[in-house]
């Protein structure tokens, strides 16, 4: 019998372009048993570095929650590689959700810089971007981007789910032009 | 391997210091665990928090009275009505302001139905906790956020969002329910309390779990009262103490509806106290939406510039029961528009407390249980 | 509303005054009243601690609850601003050691005998006590840039 709750199965998420081989190769000549590719390296490496981001558990605040509903079964974030790391030396993209405190700020940059290259940072939600309504606050750091370089903010308090993904979707797309903000 | 039989050698290395956190897997929030360990046994355990103290009681002094409502639902952010609730709770006590019956009949109902999707992350992260992320326990984790969807679903077709929603204002709601409406909540208390079976048979009958609560992290009466432990784990350890029924609030003193005590004050305890709790809240918004009284929802004039509104002089407190426990707003008020000091009574803050306590003795596996158990949300601890 | 017996209780003995919420004694009664109450009048649950900076002393109120009367009572002190100390309850109400570290951290009045008394919400090293009025609300500090009218006055 039909859970009337499950979501309805409407417009498949978009495929963020070059998922195949056959979109970033430059040449693809497949055999039986296997095949044969051409692509420039940096082309290679970008795409699968982008098809197996590891997140950081970096959860502050109320982001946290919502990124945890996006970790969790409807909105499924495993289908695209990623995979959750508690540690830092295990990952390479770090999403900031939530209010970034004085006393949290150096933790961040350590944790920040124990992640080894290549990294990225994505900010989720108005607390990591500039602070949100806490900006004036005496224990507040207005906006992550203070404390370590950010290549994707999503906007929102809390971004809801689908925004989340749209932020890894062009956080990808930047992965795969080559861009990165820290280095 | 042959040889003679196996010598065993014991080193003692001391007192070891483990720091956990700020940054950890147990999705809590930014607490920081100090751990004096000997071998596997806790000895001492130093809570060190304020990693997330963002400064809400001074910036309430700056802001005006109807402007700050949405602000307090960035504490408890596991149920933000509940703390705007207990805002405007104090705000209309202390300015003497009317809520239409009805509008305190839909407070209720959004704060049962919040109760319900909190104690839901409660138990998936409790089940990633003691299952490990990695292990059986994001099947539960998995299945409990499934539900809670719903209920975001039901909550974001209500309000227009799904989590901070903005609902309680002073003087009254802001969003009604029509029929169709009522009908998709009873339909929802329905599918949610389907699940419930399954999720108890997933933890509280799997013998792993029984082992890893059972007389774990007991808290004494005298200990609880003495810490001002609240909500479900000063119920577990058998004091019947529920603000919806000692201080009733909105539409509670009318409300039938039971307080689920336990005595052995475990973690067991407290995850029985909260298991029944969401079965306890399923049938209350059932209850609610029977017996809604007509009429408005906001019955104050309409406000010509909200940021005027002028409290008179004094002082008030008044507390809701949130999923965590009393949550309460103490307010002085120096007869301007803006509060003079607001403190805000947050009910991981003091269920916290009990850490140093309750944790030497046990292992480092049993940590983890009673954090879990304890439930602190770190956005109620610091502010 | 606190039970008017506790409170005629409290005025013929610890010279207290009325107010709203509860009862305003003298500081120096502070650790007798509430040991009175633990365990006298059953008055055992700590409910909270809370400092507000009023215009010439500061106040610390602590609020206890009686579970089987179900009546709270809160119960408030004056110290003046230069002399700003007064006696710790940690030892009567557990409860009461965070909320104490809390009013110490971010207001400024120390407490005597305190068992642990340091910063608990701020960094340790922090200078200043927030929540005075005093205290600018965008003070800079660590990671926390100076905002830009500020950068502006100095240069």
């Amino acid at each position: 019998m039909a859970d009337p709750f499950l979501p309805v199965v409407g417009q498949p998420v978009p495929a963020a372009g070059g998922t195949s081989l056959e979109d970033i190769a430059e040449e693809v000549v497949r055999f039986p048993g296997g095949g044969i590719a051409m692509l420039r390296s940096d082309t290679l490496f970008h795409w699968a570095q982008k098809s197996s981001m590891w997140p950081l558990t970096f959860g502050l605040a109320c982001c946290a929650i919502e990124m945890m509903a996006t970790f969790a079964g409807r909105f499924d974030l495993d289908r695209f590689g990623m995979f959750l790391r508690p540690t830092p030396r295990q990952s390479d993209v770090m999403i900031i959700a939530g209010t970034v405190t004085i006393k949290m700020a150096p933790r961040i940059r350590t944790l920040y810089d124990q992640m080894p290259h290549p990294k990225w940072v994505i900010s989720m939600g108005s607390c990591a971007n500039s602070g949100d309504h806490y900006r004036n606050v005496y224990s507040v750091v207005p906006g992550v981007d203070h404390v370590i370089p950010v290549d994707i903010y999503v906007a929102g308090c809390p971004p809801t789910p689908e925004a989340l993904m749209e932020g890894i979707f062009a956080l990808q797309k930047k992965i795969m032009e080559g861009d990165r903000a820290g280095a | 391997m042959s040889g003679g039989p196996i010598e065993v050698v014991e080193r003692d290395f001391g007192e070891l210091a483990l720091n956990m956190g700020p940054q950890h897997p147990s999705t809590h929030g930014v607490l920081r665990l100090i751990l004096h360990l000997s071998g596997e046994t806790v000895i001492k355990a130093i809570p060190v928090i304020g990693y997330l103290h963002r400064g809400v009681e001074k910036l309430s002094e700056h802001l005006a009275y109807d402007q700050l409502a949405p602000v307090y639902e960035r504490d408890d952010y596991l149920a933000p009505t509940a703390n705007s609730n207990a805002y405007v709770l104090a705000v209309e006590k202390l300015g003497g302001i009317a809520v239409p019956r009805r509008a305190q009949w839909l407070r209720a109902f959004v704060s049962e139905w919040q109760r319900v999707s909190s104690h839901l992350v409660w138990l998936g992260t409790l089940g990633l906790d003691l299952g490990g992320a990695l292990g059986g326990g994001t099947t539960l984790y998995m299945y409990c956020f499934r539900e809670r969807e719903k209920i975001l679903d039901f909550l974001e077709e209500l309000t227009g969002t799904r989590y901070h929603t903005n609902y309680n204002l002073v003087g009254g709601a802001r969003y009604d329910l029509d029929a169709a409406m009522v009908a998709k909540s009873n339909a929802l208390a329905a599918s949610v309390g389907a699940a419930l079976p399954e999720f108890w048979s997933m933890s509280g009958g799997n013998p792993i779990f029984q082992e890893r609560t059972r007389n774990v992290g007991v808290i004494s009466k005298d200990l609880a009262m003495g810490v001002g432990v609240t909500g479900p784990t000063l119920r577990a350890s058998g004091i019947n103490y529920d603000v919806r029924k000692a201080a009733p609030y909105d539409a509670y003193g009318e409300l039938p509806f039971e307080v689920i005590t336990r005595t052995a004050g475990d973690a067991e305890a407290r995850f029985q106290v909260r298991m029944d709790e969401i079965a306890v809240s399923l049938k209350l918004v059932r209850t609610i939406v029977e017996g809604l009284p007509t009429g408005p929802i906001f019955a104050r004039k309409p406000l010509k510039n909200p940021k005027a509104t002028k409290l008179p002089k004094g002082e008030v407190y008044a507390a809701v029961e949130s999923p965590r426990g009393e949550l309460g707003f103490h307010i002085v008020s120096d007869g301007s528009a803006k509060p003079y000091r607001l403190k805000i009574n947050a009910p991981s803050f003091k269920n916290l407390q009990i850490v140093p306590h309750i944790l030497p003795g046990g292992l480092v596996a049993d940590v983890v249980a009673i954090l879990g158990s304890l439930d602190p949300v770190l956005g109620d601890v610091d502010r | 509303m606190p039970a008017p017996e506790i409170v005629a209780a409290m005025e013929t003995r610890f010279s207290a005054t009325p107010f709203a919420l509860g009862v305003e004694i003298p500081a120096a009664e502070l650790l007798t009243a509430l040991r009175a109450l633990r365990d006298t009048h059953g008055y055992r649950y700590y409910v909270l601690g809370t400092g507000t900076e009023a215009a010439a002393a500061f106040e610390v109120t602590h609020a206890v609850r009686n579970l089987e009367s179900n009546d709270t009572l809160f119960v408030k002190v004056s110290v003046p601003k230069d002399a700003a100390e007064v006696d710790s309850i940690a030892f009567v109400y557990a409860g009461a050691e965070w909320q104490e570290r809390e009013i110490w951290d971010l207001i400024g009045v120390t407490f005597k005998a305190h068992p642990d008394l340091r910063r608990i919400l701020m960094p340790d090293e922090y200078p200043g006590h927030p929540l005075r009025k005093s205290f600018a609300m965008d003070t800079p500090w660590g990671y926390r840039p100076a905002t830009a009218a500020a950068v502006e006055a100095e240069s």
